[in-house]
């Protein structure tokens, strides 16, 4: 049982990673879009750079909450209520973002109304990740019920804002190396100057985040995984920024999304074996004790072992049909 | 307002709005597999000019059936905390499985559908139009697993784990394919393929009448009317076998369905009716008497229960009824639709019938009326259970979430939706206006 329990904490990290890596770079887009593109023409290349494949990047994230319902039911109702308002905003915004490419295209009266959409709509939820996800780690009010027992103003503490802001900072990285990788002349040039910004404000937020971490969380400073994967985010920033000097954007591409394997490495390696801390230790949730049964993790394992090769089997497909640079002409798809 | 009454009513808010998408959602994608089969048959470009039209549609439709899912996905957490707590053992399973087995692949192929048609061979992109299909239905097939268990569970057995009970897993294969499982995704599947057809053939008339695109739009009309016709005969067969398993599992569902508050034999099946709820009358009730007992028992002295005998635990029956008379009434409206339209067929009249045009342009929208009430029929009539028998509506909600930020959110679903919604008709009717394009362009 232990096992399986464990197994299914990996597959969800797993999901939670293939997401950050594919939706990061298309929120990333979504919110610099201001920023990179000057020009309805410009904006068009971005937004069919990631128009095809955000919907299924999407898809992640669903899989992800709906993995961690059927494996793990309590943890996902105390997150999903406790954090109500919140995640109410990340839904307005995705629903907002879902919709604005479609109308951008075809509703050309409101197109400044509809870019505000896809910037906004992508901003939220990118810098909310973080918000909740620093909230877990450093631990929220629960009651014997463990349901929340805190209100939206505990969620803003120190420690959660500065992870909001690294995992902003992550994916303005992502996008900005992205639409390096996907285009060309201006836009490409202003992605590599943002990346670059990008990079140091993330270093430096990175080191603020692990001091305050090791001095706010119990235990943490003698995590030797934690560690490991920290020294490997160091590792793989500096590629990405060595890569980027180098104008070098798939190689970019890759170490920025190592940064979000590594991220996600030091996240689980500092939570394990909660998934959820309690600022009172004793009603932390870990994963043996609030996992759903024996047979409903093996018949979802099995399910995942069938479904997700083959998943990922035409994701890497369908990204080669859109692999390469984004070129407007008329009769070529574009 | 009471945190229960507001997170159903949210629920429904949300829920109801979603279904607009995805009944045409499927309905579309079945006719665009269609239409890519005729062309690779006949290379007839006409067909792949109707079908790139369809897939400029699909892709509108498609992206607010996305963004309306998600909440969906995660209202259970939101909303249903206890719920999610008590029954995540078994629920949970269909909507991850939904995420692996049908998401991914709807909406990535989606993408090859909306923007590769010339990056890929014309095989290829059938194989994706076909993913679509089989994506979308698949994800229909899951999240109504989901839905049917709540209503006719099985496959698991209550357990109490520290004071709490708790719905566990006993069988996974009982718990998917319960008693009403293939029953309701039938009749959703064939719902989907009416709207499909309806809205298809509609466009496809509108052309006609104002004598644009002929050629397209004889193929879409065509398709569109054939597609209404043959499910909205076979809607009524799939219906039927739903009402019988409705007596057989939820007997005070079905009561409700027909107003039936006594116990009797040779049980009406109501035309019309007003039930008084107070008096636990049905009044100027016209029906067929015996109808009932005969359709369920396939004998006219077959019992009914009456609602009399559920005490408490029944539905808000007037609402129940009336919803319910609305989808069957559209049924066989739709069912009269379809026989004047083998008729003219068969007199070879129906190009110059310009009434039957205007009639499938009006019989489009009414095609969601009877989705819509279909839904609310299945899912107010088994109230005030959430999980049949086993768990209730009122104890499913989040202990945490005040009913403020229920209203508030509440409100904000309302607006934003009502805001997308009325951008959405906008762009919907400006791309039929443009119609099918000579030269395919795909992309932003
Ligand atoms: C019979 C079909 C059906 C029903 C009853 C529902 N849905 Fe749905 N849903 C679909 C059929 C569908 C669909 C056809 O797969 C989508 C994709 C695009 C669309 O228009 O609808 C969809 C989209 C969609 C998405 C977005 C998927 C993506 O990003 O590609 C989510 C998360 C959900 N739904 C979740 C739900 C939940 C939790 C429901 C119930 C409470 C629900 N749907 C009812
Ligand atoms: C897509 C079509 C659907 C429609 C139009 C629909 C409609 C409704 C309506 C009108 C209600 C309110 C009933 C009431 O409160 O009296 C409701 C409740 C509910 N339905 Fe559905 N439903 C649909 C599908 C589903 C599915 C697929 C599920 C589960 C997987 C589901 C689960 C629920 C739940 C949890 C509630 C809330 C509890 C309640 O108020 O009954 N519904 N639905
Ligand atoms: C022609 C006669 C019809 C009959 C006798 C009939 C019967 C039924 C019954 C008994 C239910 C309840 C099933 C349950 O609670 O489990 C139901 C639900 C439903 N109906 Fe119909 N129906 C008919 C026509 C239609 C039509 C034409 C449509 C739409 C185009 C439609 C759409 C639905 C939907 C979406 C549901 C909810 C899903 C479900 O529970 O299966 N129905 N119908």
């Amino acid at each position: 049982m232990a096992t399986l329990q464990i197994i299914w904490l990996l597959l969800i990290v797993v999901l939670l990673v293939g997401y950050s890596i594919l939706d990061g770079f298309d929120l990333g887009v979504g919110i610099l879009t201001p920023f990179l593109a000057k020009n309805d023409t410009e904006k068009r290349i971005l937004f069919n750079a990631i128009g095809p494949v955000w919907d299924g990047n999407e898809v992640w994230l669903l899989t992800g909450g709906g993995a961690l319902f059927a494996a793990f039911p309590p943890v996902y109702a105390t997150v999903f209520s406790g954090f109500y308002l919140a995640l109410m905003l990340v839904l307005f915004s995705l629903i907002f973002r879902a919709v604005s490419f479609e109308y951008w295209s075809h509703d050309e009266g409101n197109r400044r109304l509809w870019c505000k959409a896809i910037v906004i709509g992508s901003f939220i939820p990118s810098l909310l990740y973080g918000v909740a996800l620093g909230n877990v780690i450093l631990g929220i009010p629960l009651n014997q019920n463990h349901d929340y027992a805190g209100t939206f103003f505990t969620l803003l503490r120190p420690f959660p804002l500065l992870t909001g802001l690294l995992g902003l900072t992550m994916i303005l990285i992502h996008g900005s190396v992205f639409a390096g990788l996907k285009a060309e002349g201006e836009i490409r040039k202003r992605a590599h100057s943002i990346a670059s910004k990008s990079l140091i404000s993330f270093i430096v937020l990175f080191i603020i985040v692990l001091i305050v971490g090791i001095l706010q969380i119990k235990g943490v400073a003698s995590n030797i995984v934690g560690w490991l994967f920290a020294l490997l985010t160091i590792v793989f920033w500096y590629l990405t920024l060595a890569s980027v000097k180098k104008e070098k954007d798939s190689q970019a591409f890759t170490f920025s999304s190592l940064i979000h394997v590594s991220i996600w490495g030091l996240i689980a390696a500092v939570q394990f074996p909660y998934l959820v801390r309690a600022t009172d230790p004793a009603l932390s949730m870990s994963l043996y004790d609030f996992s759903s049964s024996k047979l409903t993790l093996t018949v979802m394992l099995i399910i995942a072992l069938i479904g997700m090769p083959v998943v990922i089997g035409y994701t890497i497909y369908i990204y080669r049909i859109f692999r390469g640079k984004i070129k407007l002409e008329e009769n070529t798809g574009y | 307002m009471d945190a229960a009454l507001l997170a159903r009513i949210q629920f429904a808010v949300t829920i109801g709005f979603h279904f607009l998408f995805p009944p045409t959602t499927l309905g579309l994608s079945l006719i665009i597999v269609i239409l890519e089969t005729l062309y690779l048959r006949t290379k007839e470009d006409v067909y792949k000019r109707t079908s790139a039209f369809l897939v400029k549609i699909l892709g509108l439709v498609f992206v607010i059936g996305t963004a309306t899912g998600i909440v969906m996905e995660f209202s259970f957490g939101n909303n249903w905390a206890e719920y999610a707590k008590m029954v995540g053992d078994v629920f949970g399973a269909p909507l991850a499985a939904e995420g692996v087995f049908a998401f991914f692949l709807e909406s990535m192929f989606l993408g090859v559908l909306v923007f590769a048609r010339n990056k890929i061979s014309e095989k290829a992109y059938w194989w994706s139009a076909f993913f679509v299909f089989l994506g979308s239905h698949l994800s229909g097939l899951w999240i109504i697993i989901a839905n049917s268990w709540m209503q006719t569970p099985a496959g698991y057995k209550i357990v109490e784990i520290a004071g709490k009970k708790k719905a566990v897993l006993t069988n996974f294969f009982q718990a998917a394919i319960n008693h009403s499982t293939l029953n309701r995704y039938t009749h959703v599947v064939f719902s989907a393929w009416i709207t499909g057809g309806a809205v298809v053939a509609a466009i496809g008339a509108y052309y006609l009448l104002k004598k644009k695109f002929e050629n397209e739009a004889k193929k879409l009309f065509n398709v569109g009317v054939i597609i209404f016709i043959i499910f909205s005969l076979l809607q009524l067969v799939s219906g039927h076998a739903g009402a019988v398993k409705v007596a057989k599992t939820q007997p005070a569902k079905l009561a409700a369905f027909e107003g039936v508050w006594k116990t009797t034999r040779n049980a009406t099946l109501d035309i019309f009716g007003i039930p008084d709820e107070k008096n636990k009358v049905t009044r100027w009730e016209i029906g067929i008497p015996g109808l009932l007992s005969y359709l369920v028992y396939w004998d006219t002295n077959g019992e009914i229960k009456g609602l009399n005998e559920f005490g408490e635990d029944i539905p808000p029956v007037f609402i129940t009824y009336t919803v319910y008379h609305i989808m069957t009434g559209l049924g066989f409206f739709f069912i009269f639709v379809a026989l004047l339209g083998i008729f003219l067929y068969w007199k070879k009249k129906i190009w110059d019938s310009k009434w039957f045009l205007k009639l499938m342009i009006w019989t489009a929208p009414l095609v969601y009326v009877a989705v819509q009430t279909g839904w609310m029929a299945a899912e107010i009539g088994r109230q005030p259970w959430i999980v049949y028998n086993v768990m209730k509506t009122s104890d499913a909600i989040s202990k945490v979430v005040p009913a403020g930020q229920i209203l508030f959110s509440l409100i904000m679903f309302i607006l934003i939706y009502t805001f997308l919604f009325a951008i959405f008709l906008k762009i919907f009717f400006k791309l039929i206006r443009k119609g099918p394009e000579e030269k395919i362009v795909q992309g932003y």
